[in-house]
């Protein structure tokens, strides 16, 4: 049964990473809780613009899960907290209560510095993808499908770990601002694969290099990352990571 | 060097002094059981272990390992208050499956260390570096007598106390530390996550226990029972 619910929500303001920024708050009154928390959010701006105030800024895009571009730390947990994972475009107001104070903040990692209000710089993680999360193909037509097989179970691996749509939720959650989950389950999406091994060990060790320079800091198997991530992906993913690029280094 | 420039490479480095300084645990709590058992035996270990050049050797290959161990978690801490970057959330909720050792390992280092310093102080001060600095008399005569020396540091209550609290700190950076050990190394999987937990667990807790036996066994009677009588 659908209800309305009414509660305070306290949103974080911040002019560019230089600024200090602070919270707001605002009352919301009679929102029904069949709607997304970004669409609660839209109401939220539509009101702040009706008042002459400036809108609350945060990222979005898909709005259905799949595009990685929502990004809030809701209530202390990075997409709010839901039982199986979900990306913020993908969290009800059913999971909110009448009279809760909600409490909505940027991803805090020094990596990703903050644009404005909420929306941060994710582009490192482009950044790392460029380094070598792709398979160089350099000849002609598609292969058909069946010239290389694979077996079941590898398949759906390599797809589990590329379901990750590079969210930076793990590096939110990350007290060390660590970004092994995204890029374990990036370097295994190929690592899993025969199209992929070849470049294997010139991959983990570009995207590991990649994610040093870029800040990101040194896992210390939390698994803050594993349980905020709404794409479930596991920490099995960084253990493979490790083995790829020690093997590499080995190799070397 | 990948070991050192890289962020895997440092954590190799943790990860393998880690299990070394566990191995070395391993050894050291067995070594201690004897105590239970002969006041003999024991000294002759002890004896074996004094100012020979194998032991001396192990014993800077054990300090260059808790350097290292060490000087790495500090590097890799402050590497990662870095990463973190100075903004702090007003509202965290710890998800439930991320425990409280993981987030408290440099912590938790901190306090073995400062264990470690009063460990030193109670036993390798008083045998193996007595015998270095070739001590006469009475302490040149106690130097080899480890038994001694447990019911010198045991007959304190405050003293076993800390230990135990010192005790405590290790099982509590080892629940963590050894499967972490075995996943940084990449030894580990979905599978294997759950084995390798119950396996550590079950390990670093007889592990420790080990050593809590033996101050208690001494702190209660002060190994005045040894023979079996209690
Ligand atoms: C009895 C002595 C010690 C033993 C047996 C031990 C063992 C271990 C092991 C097995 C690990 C896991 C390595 C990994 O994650 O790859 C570890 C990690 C760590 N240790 Fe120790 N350690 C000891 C003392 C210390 C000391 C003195 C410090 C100093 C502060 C320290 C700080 C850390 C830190 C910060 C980590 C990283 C956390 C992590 O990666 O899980 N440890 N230790
Ligand atoms: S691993 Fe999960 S939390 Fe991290 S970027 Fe990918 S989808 Fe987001
Ligand atoms: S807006 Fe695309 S995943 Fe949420």
């Amino acid at each position: 049964m659908a209800k309305n619910i009414s509660f305070t929500i306290k949103y974080w303001k911040q002019n560019g990473p230089k600024d200090k920024g602070h919270f707001e708050q605002r009352e919301m009154k009679n929102i029904p809780d069949d709607t997304s928390f970004l669409e609660m959010l839209d109401i939220l701006n539509e009101e702040l613009i009706n008042d002459g105030k400036e809108p609350f800024v945060f990222d979005h895009d898909c709005r259905e899960g799949i595009c990685g571009m929502c990004s809030l730390y809701i209530n202390g947990t990075p997409h709010g907290k839901t039982a199986t994972g979900a990306t913020t475009c993908q969290l009800y107001m059913r999971r909110f209560n009448d009279g809760d104070v909600i409490t909505v903040e940027p991803w805090r990692s020094a990596a990703f510095p903050v644009i404005k209000d909420c929306m941060v710089d994710r582009s490192a993680f482009d950044k790392i993808q460029a380094a070598g999360g792709y398979v160089t193909v350099r000849t002609g037509q598609p292969q058909d499908a069946n010239a290389i097989l694979i077996p079941k179970q590898d398949a759906d691996e390599a797809m589990d770990c590329a379901t990750c749509i590079g969210c930076g939720a793990c590096v939110a959650a990350c007290k060390n601002g660590s970004a092994m989950l995204y890029v374990s389950s990036k370097v295994s999406q190929f690592a899993l694969l025969p199209q992929g091994r070849p470049e294997a060990a010139k991959r983990a060790k570009a995207m590991v290099a990649k994610m040093d320079e870029l800040g990101f800091g040194n896992c210390t198997n939390t698994r803050a990352c594993e349980a905020v991530c709404p794409k479930n992906e596991s920490i099995a993913n960084i253990a493979r990571l490790n083995r790829e690029f020690i093997k590499a280094k080995l190799a070397d | 060097m990948w070991l050192t420039q890289s962020s895997i490479g440092r954590k190799v480095i943790m990860s393998v002094t880690g299990i070394a300084l566990i191995l070395f645990l391993t050894f050291h709590g067995c070594m201690n059981l004897v105590a239970l058992f002969s006041r003999d035996a024991y000294n002759t270990i002890c004896e074996m272990l004094g100012a020979n050049w194998y032991a001396v050797a192990a014993t800077v290959g054990l300090g260059a390992l808790v350097v290292l161990h060490f000087v790495y978690a500090f590097i890799l801490t402050l590497q990662n208050r870095r990463a973190r970057g100075a903004s702090r959330y007003a509202v965290t909720d710890r998800p439930g499956k991320v425990e409280w050792a993981s987030q408290n390992m440099f912590v938790l280092g901190v306090i073995v260390v400062l264990g470690l310093l009063l460990h030193l102080w109670d036993f390798w001060y008083n045998m193996m570096f007595q015998e270095l600095i070739g001590a006469t008399g009475q302490a040149h005569h106690l130097a080899a007598d480890g038994y001694h020396w447990i019911e010198q540091t045991f007959a304190n209550p405050c003293k076993t106390a800390v230990y135990v609290v010192w005790f405590a700190a290790i099982w509590f950076h080892l629940t963590h530390g050894f499967w972490s050990a075995l996943q940084t190394l990449g030894l580990n999987g979905k599978i294997w996550f759950n084995r390798w937990k119950v396996i550590g667990n079950v390990y670093v807790t007889l592990l420790m226990l080990m050593f809590v036996v033996v101050a208690i066994y001494f702190a209660a009677c002060g190994g005045a029972c040894c023979t079996g009588c209690c």
